[in-house]
């Protein structure tokens, strides 16, 4: 076989696979919440609920059906943007989601590009000045704040920046139609909360990565051409040096959901981490089901991405196949 | 560096644990005991740290916390340890099919977070420990899966495993005998990680409300709370939030410095 055929060949199992864990993740969502339960029905309404709004959630819901069925009839709606009709806010669950990722996508995005912002300066200045007392601050600093909650970061910056100072508003979001710049001041102190223990694990990684990379033949070869330490590390080393944090940022997915899940909540910003949890509250198991669904989704397709860029990317694979 | 990380470490875990020690026999105050005519009062005085909304006793409350927090994230850890461990060895024992099961049931696990987890099935077994314990010990076995086989296979290749199965000793006895204790090592640092993060989880449960429940006293319970007064008294927003992030600090620094310790190695890379 020729090496692009082989590569093709490669290429298809690690998206056979990635298929295959999301029709997993769906399974065990759909055994704790449609079948664990028993009657789901009898779950979302309660036990007081009345005889006949229960057959009609039941009749709704399908649950006349076999379990097969219900499953299959749920997937292929997600396969095609039907996700359901949310029981408590009667409107497509597709709409909410869309409504909510309005918020979380911009929060995580401000949280992913703050803390590389914060954490690769930090961390090749650190690898920079290794084994004197700068990076040993930094790595101090580094593992204390991979230690505190970004709860508490996100109340003690509410503390600070909105009941002290009265910068930043401390909850609640206006809505993109009250403007992008009403709409960023209520993010902003969300994603800071995000980012900064984020910045911390990133600046470890990336720190270890470029003093990996200061030992290898290139920046010897750079050096050699007459740059000075400092350049050869900036030009060629950092570049070299980033393809562990790119791993690391894919790797930190389920970290940054989980904590937006949290931060959306210190916040109260109406994003899927708030949505999931309100869904909990109103015990609104077709919502809970679709926004659970997303996010761990999210976390099989953004590793099994990172997955396949290795693949194509990695040259001793090349190699092994020419 | 590794040797002060080790100190540090050992020394604020050992703190954690002797607050939850001490809270078992003695705690200022009844740390569930509502005080109506004493709520808000500021640190200092008869109530070292002050009291919240209910004029419960914050310290009494700090120390009970310990004891709430640690029992859950050991016993999370020591689930997802017991499982992980046990498909580890599984899957470096027998290679082929059922190790890319095994693996690929780690990549459907890892992609449900603690929280994400807790609030899925919160809404079937309710909120509660059980709930704590279980969402954050399911995320535990395949970080422990993939460590106990990464060790496990590393074991199986040396003379003495070699030597054990000429002898004629089947895969259980060798696996218990020769290759648990040889990857023992390994597997208290990772849980020794793996705790941090898991009281780290628990807190994070807690201040959600699907975790630990009122009146049981929590630092993430209490972080909650202090959220809801915070103009009024910003001050116990303070001490909860301070003592997971030692909490965690403490296990964290405790892992790295043991790690070093057992693999000399590789202390020159971090």
């Amino acid at each position: 076989m020729t090496g692009a055929g082989r590569l093709s060949l490669l290429l298809a199992r690690r998206i056979a696979m990635l298929v295959v864990t999301l029709v997993a993740a769906s399974i065990a969502l759909f055994l704790v919440l449609d079948i664990l339960p028993g009657d789901p029905a009898l779950v979302m309404l309660g036990t007081e609920a009345r005889p006949d709004t229960l057959a009609a959630l039941r009749r709704e819901m399908g649950l006349d059906q076999p379990a097969l069925v219900r499953y299959v009839t749920w997937i292929g709606g997600v396969a095609v943007g039907d996700f359901g009709i949310s029981y408590t806010w009667r409107v497509p669950v597709a709409s909410l989601i869309a409504e909510r990722l309005a918020v979380t996508v911009p929060l995580a995005v401000m949280a992913i590009v703050l803390s590389t912002l914060i954490a690769v300066p930090v961390g090749v200045i650190a690898a920079a000045a290794h084994g004197r007392t700068l990076d040993w601050m930094i790595v101090s600093f580094a593992q204390v704040g991979v230690a505190v909650p970004n709860f508490w970061i996100g109340i003690l910056l509410v503390l600070g920046f909105s009941i002290g100072l009265g910068w930043f508003p401390a909850g609640g979001f206006p809505g993109w139609q009250a403007g992008v710049g009403a709409g960023l001041s209520a993010l902003i102190l969300p994603s800071v909360a995000l980012a900064l223990p984020q910045a911390a694990i990133l600046a470890r990684v990336t720190r270890s990565a470029v003093l990996e990379v200061v030992g290898e033949d290139y920046i010897r070869t750079a050096r050699a051409k007459g740059l000075t330490a400092r350049q050869a590390l900036w030009r060629h080393g950092l570049r070299n040096a980033l393809i562990p944090v790119v791993t690391i940022l894919g790797l930190q997915v389920p970290v940054l959901i989980a904590g937006a899940i949290l931060i959306e909540n210190v916040f109260a910003l109406p994003g899927l981490g708030r949505l999931i949890f309100q869904a909990l509250g109103q015990r609104d198991l077709i919502v809970l089901k679709d926004v659970a669904l997303l996010l761990a989704g999210l976390v099989i397709i953004v590793n099994g991405l990172v997955d396949i860029a290795y693949t194509l990317i990695d040259p001793r694979l090349k190699d092994r196949l020419a | 560096m590794s040797r002060a990380a080790l100190w540090i470490g050992g020394g604020l875990s050992a703190g954690v644990v002797a607050m939850a020690l001490v809270a078992s026999v003695w705690t200022p105050y009844p740390p569930t005991r509502m005080n109506m005519r004493a709520r808000f009062q500021p640190p200092g005085g008869e109530w070292w740290l002050g009291t919240d909304h209910f004029g419960r006793d914050i310290a009494s409350m700090i120390l009970a916390g310990a004891s709430t927090s640690l029992m859950v994230a050991l016993a999370a850890v020591a689930v997802g340890m017991l499982i992980g461990v046990s498909l580890g060895c599984l899957a470096a024992v027998r290679r082929g099919w059922l190790d890319d099961l095994v693996m690929r049931c780690n990549d459907v696990v890892f992609a449900f977070p603690a929280v994400l987890s807790a609030l899925v099935l919160a809404a079937v077994i309710g909120a509660g420990a059980h709930t704590a314990i279980l969402a954050i010990g399911v995320f535990n076995i395949p970080v422990f899966a993939r460590v106990a086989r990464g060790a496990a296979l590393q074991v199986w290749a040396r003379e003495f495993v070699t030597a054990a199965r000429a002898a004629g000793r089947g895969p259980l006895a060798i696996t218990l005998v020769h290759i648990v204790p040889n990857i023992a090592g390994v597997l208290v640092v990772q849980g020794t990680i793996q705790l941090a993060l898991a009281m780290l989880a628990e807190a994070g449960l807690s201040f959600l409300g699907v975790g630990i429940q009122p009146p049981t006293p929590s630092w993430g319970r209490m972080l909650a709370d202090a959220q809801t007064y915070l103009e009024r008294a910003p001050h116990l927003a303070l001490v909860p939030g301070l003592v997971i992030a030692l909490a965690v600090l403490g296990l964290n620094l405790l892992g790295d410095g043991l790690r070093d310790m057992l693999d000399p190695k590789l202390r020159r890379a971090r």
